[in-house]
C-alpha cells in the first residue's frame, strides 16, 4: 500500500471501516491500490446465515462484495484527475459453495474498465483458500463527475 | 406439516442475520411482505443519508429465502444459487417493504424475482432476480 497516494488510504480506510453498516459487521481494510481494494469481514455469532452449520449469512457476503466493488471505484476516483462519486446500477452474485462454518470472508474488487461515465467491477470471495471461492460479483457503476465537461454523457 | 405462519416465523427466529438485518414479515394468505425498519446501523451514505446497497440485496435475498420457507416447507434454509440486484433508487431512511414472487418453482430449483419500495410501491427502489437450490427435508 506504499505507492497509493495518501488520500487514497485514507479514503478507503474510512471507508471500509467509518461506513455505518460496514462498521456494524466489523469489516476489515485489507489492501487498497488504484482501481483495486480487499476488505475482510470476519465470522461473527449474530452473523450466522444457517444455524445448522454456522455458516455466515449470504446477506454479509453480498454486502462485503457490494462495499468492496465500491472501494475499486472509489479508489478510482481518488487516484484520478477527475473525482466523482458513484452509484451502483446492478450487482450479480454467483455463489460457489456456503463459506465454512465460523469462517470470516474476504473479497477483492478490480474496476477493469472506467468509461466517461459507467465502471465495470468485478470481484471474488474466499474463506480459507483463494483458490475456492465463496462467491464471485459483477457489477456496474454510474459516475457522477461534478462538472460534466465536452461532449454529453 | 407447520403452518404457513409457522414456519415463516421459525425463519425468521432461526436465522441470527435477519435478527441483525431486524427484519420482520407479514403474511396474507400465503402472500408474505417483508418488512425492513430503518435503523441507523444499516446505512451506508451518511450524506443522503442511504441505506447500504448491500443491506438492500440482503433484505432483497432473505425475503425471498423467507417466501421460500412459507411455500416449500423445510426445515433446513434453501440455498442461493445467484442473484443479481437492480438499483432503482436511493433506499432512503424509511422503512422498505419486500415481496417475491416465485416465478418458477421446480423439483430441485426456484426462480424468484422479488421488488422492494418505501413510501410508494408503485416506484421500487430495488429489485432481485435470482436461482435458488430448494432443500429436502432428509
Amino acid at each position: 500500500m506504499s505507492e497509493v497516494p495518501t488520500t487514497v488510504r485514507q479514503m478507503a480506510e474510512h471507508m471500509a471501516t467509518s461506513v455505518p453498516q460496514a462498521a456494524a459487521l466489523g469489516f476489515r481494510l485489507l489492501s487498497v491500490d488504484v482501481a483495486r481494494g480487499s476488505i475482510e469481514a470476519p465470522w461473527r455469532e449474530d452473523l450466522v446465515g444457517d444455524p445448522d452449520t454456522q455458516v455466515i449469512s449470504g446477506g454479509v457476503v453480498i454486502t462485503l462484495l457490494d462495499h468492496t466493488c465500491g472501494l475499486a471505484m472509489s479508489s478510482s476516483a481518488f487516484a484520478g484527475t477527475a473525482p466523482f462519486s458513484t452509484a451502483t446500477l446492478d450487482l450479480r452474485i454467483d455463489y460457489m459453495r456456503a463459506a465454512a462454518p465460523r469462517a470470516g470472508v474476504i473479497a477483492e474488487a478490480h474496476c477493469y474498465k472506467l468509461t466517461r461515465t459507467i465502471g465495470f467491477v468485478r470481484a471474488e470471495a474466499w474463506d480459507l483458500d483463494r483458490s475456492d471461492l465463496v462467491a464471485t460479483a459483477q457489477a456496474a457503476f454510474i459516475l457522477n463527475r461534478p462538472h460534466p465537461t465536452g461532449a454529453a454523457a | 406439516m407447520s403452518s404457513p405462519a409457522e414456519q415463516l416465523e421459525t425463519f425468521l427466529q432461526r436465522v441470527p442475520y435477519v435478527r441483525f438485518l431486524g427484519m420482520r414479515a407479514e403474511l396474507a394468505g400465503d402472500e408474505m411482505t417483508a418488512i425492513l425498519p430503518f435503523a441507523p446501523h444499516l446505512v451506508g451514505n451518511t450524506f443522503l443519508p442511504a441505506l447500504h446497497g448491500g443491506v438492500i440485496g440482503a433484505f432483497l435475498e432473505a425475503t425471498a429465502l423467507a417466501q421460500l420457507s412459507v411455500t416449500q416447507q423445510s426445515m433446513r434454509v434453501h440455498k442461493t444459487i445467484d442473484i443479481t440486484i437492480e438499483y432503482l433508487r436511493p433506499g432512503r431512511a424509511l422503512t422498505s417493504y419486500a415481496r417475491a414472487e416465485l416465478r418458477k418453482v421446480g423439483r430441485r430449483i426456484a426462480n424468484v424475482h422479488v421488488d422492494a419500495w418505501q413510501d410508494d410501491r408503485s416506484q421500487p427502489f430495488a429489485a432481485l432476480r435470482g436461482h435458488f437450490l430448494l432443500s429436502a427435508d432428509t
